[in-house]
């Protein structure tokens, strides 16, 4: 994918950066005979030459397509940022390590390609480990290079040593330590094939002081050597012909749409096979734009903070057609109680995914950019002999709930904005090629709510780990990976707080992200259970930052001493002239310190530990079922 | 709790136990025993791990030690189609007095003595875990000082080797 250009879903979804080879072999296996096309990138050829591990490191990056990077050097990767500056390869000095995993996974996140971040040694390498749980969690795919001590004092707890390898064995795809610098063309080679196919994760790779400054001979390209690696790509054709046997029975089928099919560039494919089925649509956190929301089909987003219509769509389904999602408990809530009736059809490249948390009923392994078209090719058949299901009931149900209970919010009473005006006004103004990247909490939710996503890739979140602080540092990566889009970090005055030294790092690299902080002057998805659960009693989430308060820090200020712009929003009528002016800037970042009500709160709700039934659409007010059940 | 025995072929890399191991711990999977060593293939080891899991649980476990890249190939081995054998080494009390009575328990068992100091012997014996069990029983009551066991290793019945298919593509 060309960086920045807009694109349409269709256009995006078409092309399958990084990995084209493997998504579209047909063998369902990864032979040996093939692995030679596994090695990313242009797959030049390199007679043998003589290097250091170092320079090697640096080549293999740049043979592998490698465009950027982020990182901040330290004592054990030094010999390594010695080729790096005569290399191409455009390093992003960061100033927390932190900041360098969050920025690569939002350069992943728009681009599709592999993020790379790079930090030195012991506390280098665990500041990056949030960002590698985060990868891991929400299978973003991402290569993180570690310096580490010279092989002779591992084990000796030497100057900035950590086991990193031991620290991020749980969550990484998979790890290496290398000795040996003869190792490290194949094993970044290898490190970024298992990032970027199958199910994409993080892969850590280690490299000891002294095999970066010992010689080596290079080649390329490496052979890849991974026997226990066998990613299946095609979905079983039994399999397919039982589930399209299940689409056509079905009178209330529901595409449950998760982010595997944002990570599978499976957009196009889904809008064939949702309006082949006419089935409604539920998109999650992760998925959100994998499918339109202005689209008829679309009944909103499943789970805790989901809409009416997407919630009770799974709670009464009597099939789930399951793409690429993995029945996270927000969006279950309560398992056993989760869609009752429902038989499962779970497509997922991920076998381990697959009847974890929810028995399928049909289960499909693969990748769903090839699933999904043999999925309406075996519809197709389906309908063809057996007739096309009427939906009509179903959707008069549905079409009600979504027509009855819509998004929405009540004005706040203090007379502050409310936080949700704020950010759909920001989704209005910059409209759908934007791209949009929250922090965790209230603000999160809201823009994962009341911004409409249109096409894949615009929307990033911290899905699975629920990082507070991921909001900057991956809109600053996402501004680098698509440098032509307009980028806005969503966050939290408690999330800004954790991360924002990047803003130096965007103010000078020229990384002209927007900030919009939803200053609420608290950790507001706290204080929201400590409302609704802890009687009001606010235990430490008073942050001392909004209305009334000594404004601390003073975001404006801040904005100002990063040689940023500030701006600061406290009323209605200057929402929209505040975006317009930071939409207008282009030339650094710009800081919006939107200071709202600390009361509103996140509404739908499922409250925790009952069955997604309970939902309410405000405090204690669940919507009245009819007869359908 | 049922009782399922994986044949686990693995490359033999730095740190696979760490990850075999570390995988059961995180997911809370519980690991009766394991058992590794190398096998008649350079580079390939071989893990018999012993696992109590109810239902589909053992599928999911199947599945998450697969997703471990350096693992190769997964085999249950259930009882009626295998050999399954633990190992113990028994240290126990026996002066001149009980030596001899001591000595034809293990007989009985077919263990052999490996070692007799003047108050103890060391007895070493194979077997299936039920048949140790109960060796260790007739053992008690002369006092058992030490006990050292392996974990399960298995084997499937017939001429079929496991590691015939897996490996050909390495």
């Amino acid at each position: 994918m060309s960086k920045g250009t807009p694109a349409s879903p269709a256009l995006m979804a078409a092309k399958s950066p990084g990995h084209g080879a493997q998504t579209s072999s047909h063998s369902g296996v990864v032979s040996t005979a093939n692995q030679a096309s596994a090695v990313l990138g242009p797959n030049n050829v390199v007679a043998p030459v003589q290097m250091s591990g170092s320079e090697a490191l640096v080549r293999s990056l740049e043979e592998l397509g490698v465009k950027d990077i982020f990182g901040l050097p330290g004592g054990a990767i030094l010999p390594t940022y010695d080729p790096l500056m005569a290399s191409d390869l455009n390093h992003i000095l960061v100033r927390h390590e932190q900041g360098a995993g969050h920025a690569a996974q939002g350069y992943a996140m728009v681009t599709g390609e592999v993020g790379v971040c790079i930090a030195t040694s012991g506390p280098g390498a665990t500041n990056l480990v949030t960002a590698i749980m985060d990868s891991h969690m929400d299978s973003v795919p991402l290569v993180a290079i570690t310096g580490q001590v010279s092989s002779s004092v591992i084990g000796t707890d030497a100057f900035q040593e950590a086991d990193i390898v031991g620290i991020t064995m749980p969550i990484t795809k998979h790890s290496y330590l290398v000795t040996d610098p003869n190792d490290i063309p194949r094993v970044l080679a290898e490190a970024f094939h298992l990032a970027s196919t199958g199910r994409p994760g993080p892969v850590l790779v280690d490299v000891a002081k002294d095999a970066q400054v010992g010689q080596m001979t290079f080649s390329w390209p490496p052979v890849i050597d991974l026997p226990g690696y066998r990613p299946v790509f095609r979905g079983h054709s039994k399999q397919l012909r039982e589930a399209a046997r299940l689409i056509r029975e079905a009178k209330k089928p529901v595409l449950y749409v998760g982010g595997g099919v944002v990570k599978a560039n499976a957009s196009a494919e889904l809008l064939v096979l949702a309006e082949l089925t006419g089935a409604p649509v539920v998109t999650t956190l992760m998925a959100r734009g994998a499918f339109p929301d202005s689209h008829d089909l679309h009944v909103g987003m499943p789970g805790m903070h989901g809409t009416v219509s997407a919630v009770t769509a799974l709670q009464q389904s009597d099939l789930l057609i399951t793409l690429g999602a993995r029945f996270d408990d927000r969006v279950t809530g309560v398992l056993s109680s989760f869609a009752p009736h429902a038989k499962v059809i779970h497509a997922d490249i991920d076998p381990a995914e697959i009847s974890k948390n929810r028995t399928a009923d049909v289960p499909i392994v693969g990748s769903l950019k090839e699933i999904i078209p043999d999925l309406v090719t075996a519809v197709k058949v389906e309908f063809e002999s057996g007739g096309t299901p009427n939906l009509s009931d179903w959707w008069a149900f549905l079409g009600n709930l979504r027509d009855t209970y819509p998004l929405g919010w009540t004005e706040p009473e203090d007379g502050l904005m409310s936080p949700q005006r704020v950010i759909s006004r920001i989704g209005a103004l910059t409209g759908p090629e934007g791209v949009y990247a929250a922090g965790v909490g209230q603000h999160q939710m809201w823009a994962a709510q009341f911004i409409k996503y249109e096409r894949p890739r615009a929307w990033l979140n911290s899905g699975g780990a629920g990082t507070m602080g991921y909001s900057v540092p991956a809109a600053m990566g996402a501004k680098v990976g698509n440098p032509d889009r307009v980028v806005w970090a969503i966050d939290g005055d408690g999330c800004f707080q954790m991360t924002n030294q990047e803003l130096a790092t965007c103010r000078i690299n020229n990384i002209p992200i927007k900030v919009a902080i939803i200053n609420n002057s608290s950790l507001g998805m706290v204080r929201q259970w400590q409302t609704l659960f802890y009687n009001s009693r606010y235990s430490n989430t008073d942050l001392n930052t909004g209305h009334d308060s000594i404004r601390v820090p003073d975001f404006v200020k801040m904005a100002d001493a990063y040689d940023c712009v500030g701006l600061r929003c406290e009323r209605v009528e200057d929402i929209d002239a505040t975006i317009e002016a930071a939409l207008a800037i282009n030339d650094r970042p710009v800081i919006i310190d939107f200071v709202v009500s600390p009361d509103a709160m996140v509404w739908p709700m499922v409250p925790s530990g009952v069955s997604n039934d309970q939902i309410q659409v405000a405090r204690n007010m669940t919507p009245v079922w009819d007869e359908e059940d | 709790m049922t009782r399922h025995t994986l044949s686990v072929l693995v490359e033999d890399k730095p740190g696979v136990l760490t990850r075999v191991a570390s995988m059961f711990a995180r997911r809370a999977f519980n690991i009766n025993s394991l058992a590794v060593g190398p096998t008649e293939i350079v580079g390939i080891s071989r893990m018999t791990v012993v696992v109590d899991a109810d239902g589909d649980l053992i599928e999911q476990v199947t599945k998450q030690l697969n997703k471990l890249v350096n693992v190769i190939k997964i085999v249950e081995l259930v009882p009626e189609n295998s050999v399954q054998r633990d190992h113990i080494l028994v240290k126990v009390r026996a002066d001149a007095a009980t030596r001899l009575q001591v000595t034809q328990a293990a007989d009985l068992f077919r263990a052999s003595v490996v070692d007799v100091s003047t108050d103890s012997l060391t007895i070493e014996a194979t077997g299936y875990a039920d048949k140790l069990a109960a060796l260790l029983a007739v053992l008690e009551p002369f006092g058992i000082r030490e006990i050292v066991q392996s974990g399960t290793l298995a084997v499937g019945r017939g001429s079929r080797s496991m590691s015939d298919r897996a490996l050909r593509a390495s």
